[in-house]
């Protein structure tokens, strides 16, 4: 009845359910595991839809347009390619974990989901630590793509891997800081109350943490123009050079539904995830996401990609600094009560903060490539 | 406590997404840091040289077509100089405007290519490579028009060129060169004060002046360095003499540099062009020239600025219906010669995009 309701008007009334809950337990546990799995492979067809179709016409050219109207049964058509391919593993690969790397490297990309609100309540597992899962289980995916790495036993797909921890090690510190904000102001780390606590969306409050979470996410996931670990250019496709078929098809739908992650997680915690006027909550929540989406789109059409030395300098000397003030700006703010009582200020105090920091404070402290650090 | 590394050898190429063809580097490695490098050639060896001594002198235009495959009318245009240089040939005035106007039409659609491909390089996904290809796209359409091909052209002969310029060509042209300036300021907007672009390409690969020269090093990587050196004004060819444009240069001679004196040359021959368009005579497109040419026993050498450096072009003549010996110069090679230099001590991302900076193409290195 609830689910019905809930597909129907999205007035469904979810409540943050203890793991001992009698009966309806196991019913909203297959319900939401089919939902993440259900969204996760759709969202994930949808965003390589608009990825490609987007990046045609930024790049003045049509994108897929010959399978199903608009070329929307392109990701369809792929998947079918993927899956008739032949699987090749080279002769010198360590077998196991060339096999087990796209297993390892997908199933977190999933998990996430679990704690990802669709609608008040409507999510797989309200834990209380809800943010603090996500950071880590994110990175466990950085297990998967070294094993790929590694166990091809390819120089350029060693290179891409290294590559990519060096990153996420680096990333996750301004990650975890530009989260910190958030949930300083939301005074909880369950995703559910941190939505619940949005009554304007906290990318007005935080403007900064915003765009740091934002560029951290982008290096987390290899988006452009971070995408040094399966750089094109320069090492082929990184780590999973040697992959074909559909173990390639994983890595491909793990690329994603990471990306798909992080939209969802920035929709969560800074653009008010489910809530929103009209439409259904669980609309209101793709539209935003894939509004996130295509702003990784853009940037990816837009930027060239960043040198791994910069990739460093850029965490550690530029995010990493802004992130820490950026955290102690808010923290005095709490601290005085203004995001209850002086929300206005805030936001005025907030964005001036952000101009500052990417204006200025890019120009005359930070260059790129004055940032050179040896790796 | 330290950890002890050793380097390791990469084999990048022939089959790698940037390596403008089939191009290979033994590259040795210290984690990302190149160590050393080794270019392998050969790999689209035709033996075009040894071909050319077969064939007459009018049937060796086409596989000059192939030698520098983005630049076949500027290939085929050193080639005709050599062989009316060693004959002894006049070529009618309106010939001459005609293949200066191709030349340099030819010559910006080879450097759209080149900085579409160094930023596609830098990892610039495809997006300015495709709006550079939009506008080569306009360029093969003229080509289209004269000759009929888009890729390999056949269109200049030995005394002219094979056929008058069609009605609807000036017209198009026109309309292409009013648009060319818009496009050009659009690639700035979009690329001139990228911070990442200037992060990546800066200070990157630098080629002093020194070096360049002593490598024999021509075109936009020599100019880049700071060399005023460009054979359309130093050593006139065909009637370059009677254009008013510059030599643009760059100081520093990195990879930046290089990127802006594309940039900065397109802008050049947008200039020559026009006024070749505002001269241009009517009259006879081609000399009389006998169908098999012979030659007074000698030997010519012809060369023309081309998008990638200086195009050399040496023909032995024996008096008889083919050429004695026909020797290429082909810039990419001889700008490749100082790669090693450029990219030592750097990572693996500026090696491709000095590789990228330098410009090459594998059918012109791989003769």
């Amino acid at each position: 009845m609830m689910i019905v309701d809930f597909i129907a008007t999205g007035q469904g009334h979810f409540q943050a359910i203890p793991p001992d809950w009698p009966g309806g337990f196991w019913w909203h546990w297959l319900f939401f595991t089919v939902v993440v799995i259900g969204f996760v492979l759709t969202m994930v067809m949808g965003v390589i839809y608009i990825e490609r179709r987007g990046m045609g016409r930024m790049q003045s050219r049509l994108g897929p347009n010959r399978t199903g109207p608009f070329g929307l049964l392109q990701p369809v058509a792929d998947a079918v390619k993927v899956l008739l391919k032949e699987d090749i593993v080279p002769a010198a690969a360590d077998k196991l974990v060339h096999w087990l790397a796209p297993v390892v490297a997908f199933a977190p990309a999933l998990m996430i989901f679990a704690v990802i609100p669709f609608s008040n309540g409507a999510l797989l597992a309200d834990l209380n630590i809800g943010i603090l899962y996500i950071v880590a289980i994110s990175s466990v995916s950085t297990v998967g793509v070294f094993m790929a790495g590694w166990g091809s036993s390819n120089k350029y797909s060693l290179l891409g891997a290294m590559r990519n921890v060096a990153a996420v090690v680096s990333y996750e510190i301004p990650l975890v800081l530009a989260i910190v904000g958030v949930v300083l102001i939301a005074g909880s780390l369950s995703m559910n109350q941190i939505v619940v606590a949005q009554n304007i969306p906290f990318i007005l409050l935080q403007p900064l943490g915003f765009l740091l979470f934002f560029a951290a996410g982008c290096a987390e996931i290899n988006r452009s123009p971070f995408d040094l670990m399966e750089a094109d250019s320069e090492i082929v496709a990184g780590f999973h050079t040697e992959y074909s078929g559909m173990k390639f098809a994983m890595f491909y739908l793990v690329e994603y539904a990471e990306a798909v992650a992080i939209s969802a997680i920035i929709c969560t915690l800074f653009l008010g995830g489910w809530k929103g006027p009209l439409l259904p909550p669980w609309l209101w929540f793709i539209i935003k996401v894939m509004l996130v989406f295509f702003a990784m789109v853009w940037t990816r059409t837009t930027l060239p990609r960043i040198r791994i030395d910069q990739l460093m300098a850029f965490a550690w000397k530029f995010l990493f600094p802004m992130a820490i003030i950026n955290l102690f700006i808010t923290a005095l703010q709490v601290l005085a009560g203004w995001p209850t009582q002086l929300m206005w200020a805030m936001i005025i105090v907030n964005f001036a903060v952000t101009a500052f920091m990417v204006l200025i404070w890019s120009r005359l402290f930070f260059r790129l490539g004055w940032g050179r650090i040896e790796v | 406590m330290a950890v002890r590394t050793e380097p390791f050898v990469l084999n990048m190429g022939p089959v790698h997404p940037s390596t403008h063809g089939v191009f290979r580097m033994r590259v040795t490695l210290d984690g990302e840091v190149v160590v050393d490098i080794e270019p392998v050639f050969g790999y689209l060896h035709r033996g075009i040289e040894k071909l050319a001594e077969q064939r007459t002198y009018a049937g060796i235009i086409p596989l000059t077509d192939r030698l520098d495959y983005i630049s076949s009318m500027n290939n085929n245009f050193a080639y005709c100089l050599a062989v009316e240089k060693l004959a002894g040939i006049k070529v009618p005035e309106r010939a001459e405007y005609i293949r200066v106007i191709i030349s340099e039409l030819q010559r910006i659609a080879a450097l759209l290519i080149a900085v579409g491909a160094f930023l596609n390089d830098c990892g610039a996904f495809f997006t300015p490579f495709l709006y550079m290809f939009r506008e080569r796209e306009r360029i093969v359409d003229l080509f289209e028009m004269v000759s009929g091909q888009r890729l390999t052209y056949n269109y200049l002969r030995v005394g002219g060129v094979s056929q008058n310029l069609p009605e609807e060509f000036l017209p198009a042209l026109r309309k292409f060169m009013d648009m060319m300036p818009r496009f050009m300021d659009e690639y700035d907007r979009l690329l001139q004060q990228n911070e990442i672009l200037i992060a990546r390409a800066k200070g990157v690969g630098i080629l002093t002046a020194e070096q360049a020269i002593n490598c024999s090093i021509s075109g936009p990587v020599l100019r880049a360095s700071g060399v005023k050196w460009d054979i359309r004004k130093d050593d006139p060819y065909s009637i370059y003499d009677r254009f008013d444009f510059d030599v643009p240069t760059q100081p520093a001679g990195d990879c930046y540099d290089r990127y802006r004196q594309r940039v900065e040359e397109m802008r050049q021959s947008l200039r020559i062009i026009e006024q070749a368009m505002k001269q241009i005579p009517s009259g006879p497109v081609r000399a009389e020239v006998p169908h098999l040419i012979h030659p007074p026993v000698g030997e010519a050498y012809g060369r023309i600025e081309c998008p990638k450096g200086e195009l050399g072009f040496y023909l032995v003549s024996d008096n008889s219906i083919a050429p004695y010996r026909c020797h290429i110069r082909p810039p990419s090679l001889i700008n490749l010669t100082a790669l090693r230099d450029m990219v030592r001590g750097w990572k693996v991302a500026d090696l491709i995009i000095i590789f990228g900076s330098i410009d090459i193409t594998v059918g012109e290195i791989d003769r």
